[in-house]
């Protein structure tokens, strides 16, 4: 029997899902604020588990229905209960440039990015989870919620280490050493008041594409003291394979990666990675090449990527 | 006026006077239950032989079921144990794959022929030698209709092809551990947890909608209330929306509705201090038969599903720990803002793990909020030892236990999830009443069939499905399951002063039994046969008696 009964998306079409995890309390609500803030045009779509106490800051609501919170710059936030397939049918009415699901504080967010594997259309992004530096050392030996605060951390690809400003070293060493254990593989960030630039966890802004962007230092773009990004813009021929390769292995800092590269075979490819999974698709017809790597400091550094602007095997 | 009820015998629950033969009722009210010459004193009566040879005892209280069991019977039923319906028909149980599908072309050819789904609940695949059921096993009964079948547990649902394409599943490369993989890399038809029954559900005859009863699953879950002798029946963990609640508010107030449906508002999909506000305003709503009754919380899953929290040394074939389903952060703030309004709260614990969350949970919320007569429940509670029992004695708590589960699942604990020595003294209710807590026990209809004398003879026995007994020290007397299944459950949602007992100012709800539950012992009690109820002083047959 044919299996393929999903419907067919090409990847640019997808919908990139982020996965917003962590225990109560670590500012998961005060990152999905702080992107929707410097969403500058992205159409956010924020989906929580539970209305109740508010998810979003009062001034960027416009207006409240059921089910679904309207906010400024064509945002929404709509609740998704047990249903989040549901709640992806709804939103998709929006047509959301991408979607940030906040989990419960008790949730686990693999099991919520295996979910959304099951919903068709969808790219998933990195699976973000914060720590509180305060409060984590003690809430991962506490007996009742120890394992799940570190499975949690287990499932996440980036681990922001959030309150840093607040923590005392004893806490803050405690908490660096119980997300070694827990996440060895995961990149770790250190931030107060859960603020990372908004280009390590979102897509470039629509309308930029990054084969357009304008001169400049792109080098300089993100202004983040752990974040830095590249811009690959070389019409060469790349090996994408060994690029991709690359930008997935452990070690390189990498947290994502999209655009257009041109392969050795000279057909133009889109190369998305986040969360150390690549996709790799025909890249549409009006594209120009260009590929924005974003990457954490001291793994990733931009003049690592010169060496795919170079000609490879003709 | 005054109508006095003669009966072969009457179990009244009230020590002062244990046995009757007529109990007088003036206006769904009990004047008193004694003597026809003690009872002719409040006034002009009649008296209504029609009881005379059957047996009176205080109408029966479920203290955790579901309403939408009344919807489900739209469905075919599937469960190995024959079930009886809302009408009356008693539906056979199907003991094998192939009874299984004969069930279900039958089920197909009354339904239009409109590619509509076949929907059917109760399996229970343990009972085929844990045969499993692919979907192409369901294709022989229909390619071109989805088919979900949801398993007795609630925890497993099984589907054909066509139902997992129209879901969007029927693909290579899904990686989830609710969805096993066939060798052709495509799911096998079997769906575990929630997050993959949820999204097939609602293309299966399983959408949110069903799991909520509507009106004519409401009244259909009152005449399966009727049939087994229940009087006032819970409806716990509901969502409890406006729509929700206006609809109950009026099928409740028709004339001819016979029972007392007691909701509990979830607290999933809805913040802690929002909760208790709309625990609150539900209340102020409350009639004589729709009593909101407060707040249901979900501690952790289920043991069977694996997702309940055990303390050390954990599950018994190795499975990894269970999932919180609140944040004990807020399970305190719930807990203290209940204690402080005065709102009742029931709280689901399978694991013991959970358990011990609930009670230092409660003895601190009671530190700072020291209310007298909370009666916070703990529901299943299935795992709990005697040192919890006697925590749960000591803070005011009461339990409502599962005993049905020990029948339909005792094996399976035994060999399975927990194993022989924690198997043996589950759902304790012997400890229970030992330690002096207030107990009722239950169904979690639809899980196990609603049916509170069996409830009682599987606590009173302690028998698994293979005729086994389990935790004979366990085991608790006659009296004390009929105490359990009346008074007990009353205390459990603070209705007691009302129900549970036929005396002097109580409501006139009575079952009505063929035969005497004290006198045909143990071993009948589940055979004892309900001819209909008395609730509120109006006269209910059963279906088909």
């Amino acid at each position: 029997m044919s299996g393929a009964e999903a419907p067919d998306v090409p990847t640019d079409a997808r919908l990139p899902v982020t996965v917003i995890g962590g225990y109560l309390g670590t500012g998961k609500t005060t990152l999905v604020n702080h992107l929707l803030r410097h969403a500058d045009g992205r159409r956010l779509a924020v989906l929580v588990n539970e209305f109740g106490e508010l998810p979003i800051d009062a001034d960027l609501i416009e207006a409240a229905e059921d089910d679904v919170i309207a906010l400024a710059g064509g945002c929404v936030c709509c609740s998704y209960g047990n249903d989040l397939a549901s709640a992806f049918a709804t939103l998709r009415e929006r047509e959301p440039d991408h979607v940030l699901v906040e989990a419960s504080g008790v949730a686990l967010p693999g099991a919520i990015a295996s979910t959304l594997g099951l919903i068709p259309g969808l790219s998933r992004e990195s699976t973000v989870v914060l720590a509180d530096a305060e409060t984590l050392g003690a809430r991962a030996t506490d007996r009742y919620v120890g394992d799940t605060v570190t499975r949690q951390l287990a499932s996440a690809e980036l681990v922001l280490l959030n309150r840093c400003d607040l923590a005392g070293d004893e806490a803050l060493d405690s908490a660096r050493a119980t997300i070694r254990n827990a996440a060895p593989r995961a990149l770790v960030v250190e931030v107060e008041h859960a603020r990372v630039p908004p280009e390590a966890l979102l897509d470039g802004v629509p309308g930029t594409v990054p084969g357009n962007l304008s001169g400049g230092d792109e080098r300089a773009r993100i202004v983040h003291p752990r974040f830095a990004s590249a811009v690959l813009r070389s019409d060469r021929r790349v090996d994408i394979n060994a690029l991709v390769d690359w930008l997935t292995s452990d070690g390189t800092g990498v947290v994502r990666a999209k655009g257009v590269v041109r392969d050795i075979d000279d057909a133009l490819r889109q190369v998305q990675v986040a969360g150390g999974r690549a996709t790799v698709a025909t890249a549409p017809r009006d594209a120009a090449p260009g590929l924005v790597v974003i990457g954490l400091r001291p793994l990733f550094h931009p003049a690592m990527l010169d060496k795919y602007a170079t000609p490879t095997i003709g | 006026m005054i109508t006095i009820y003669r009966a072969r015998t009457i179990l009244t629950m009230n020590p002062a006077r244990p046995r009757a033969t007529h109990v007088a009722v003036r206006e769904g009210i009990v004047l008193g239950a004694g003597e026809l010459d003690e009872l002719a004193g409040w006034g002009e009566h009649t008296v209504d032989e029609r009881f005379a040879d059957a047996v009176l005892m205080p109408g029966l209280v479920e203290g955790h079921c579901h309403a939408m069991e009344g919807a489900l019977w739209r469905y075919a039923y599937c469960g190995y144990f024959d079930r009886t319906g809302p009408d009356g028909t008693v539906h056979a149980g199907v003991r094998s794959v192939e009874a299984l599908l004969e069930r279900l072309r039958e089920a197909e050819a009354a339904l239009p022929d409109d590619g509509s789904a076949l929907s059917g609940w109760s399996l229970d695949p343990i009972y085929f030698d844990g045969a499993k059921i692919p979907r192409e096993t369901l294709d022989a009964v229909s390619t071109t209709r989805p088919i979900g079948l949801m398993h007795a547990s609630g925890h497993i649902m099984n589907v054909n092809t066509k139902a997992l394409k129209v879901a969007g599943l029927l693909r290579t490369g899904i990686e989830h551990p609710g969805l096993p993989l066939g060798e052709d890399g495509l799911p096998t038809g079997e769906l575990k947890g929630p997050d993959v029954m949820v999204p097939v559900g609602e293309h299966v005859g399983f959408g949110e909608a069903v799991l909520h009863a509507d009106e004519a699953g409401l009244r259909d879950f009152a005449r399966l209330c009727v049939r087994a002798g229940v009087t006032t029946a819970t409806d716990l963990a509901a969502q409890l929306p406006d729509e929700a609640v206006d609809m109950m508010l009026r099928v409740t107030a028709e004339h001819d509705f016979p029972v007392r449906v007691v909701p509990m508002r979830s607290h999933v999909g809805i913040a802690p201090a929002a909760l208790l506000d709309r625990a609150e305003a539900l209340a102020g709503r409350s009639t004589e038969r729709l009593r909101f009754a407060g707040i249901k919380v979900h501690a952790d899953g289920s043991i069977q599903g694996f997702s309940a929290r055990l303390r050390p040394p954990g599950y018994y074939n190795g499975a990894p720990q269970g999932l919180w389903y609140v944040p004990p952060e807020h399970l305190a703030e719930i807990l203290e803002g209940a204690l402080a309004r005065n709102l009742l709260v029931h709280v689901h614990t399978n694991g013991d793990q959970a358990t011990d969350l609930v009670l230092d949970t409660l003895e601190a919320a009671l530190v700072r909020v020291p209310a007298r007569d909370h009666r916070m429940t703990f529901q299943h509670c299935q795992l709990a030892d005697a040192a919890q029992f006697r925590r749960i004695a000591a803070l005011g708590a009461c339990v409502n236990l599962f005993a049905n589960h020990h029948f339909y699942w005792g094996e399976e604990h035994y060999r399975l999830t927990v194993g022989p020595e924690r198997a043996t003294r589950m759902n304790a209710c012997r400890t229970a009443l030992d330690s002096g807590v207030p107990m009722a026990m239950h169904s979690d209809a639809p899980i196990t069939p609603l049916a509170p004398l069996f409830t009682a003879w599987c606590a009173v026995n302690r028998r698994t499905a293979s005729g086994r007994t389990l935790g004979e020290h366990e085991r608790i007397t006659v009296a004390e399951a009929l105490g359990a299944i009346t008074l007990g459950a009353a205390r459990t949602l603070k209705l007691d002063g009302e129900i549970g007992s036929i005396e002097c100012g109580k409501r006139a709800d009575f079952a009505v039994l063929d035969e005497d539950p004290e006198a045909v012992g143990a071993e009948g009690l589940k055979d004892v046969g309900v001819l209909g109820t008395v609730q509120g002083g109006r006269v209910f047959v059963a279906v088909g008696r």
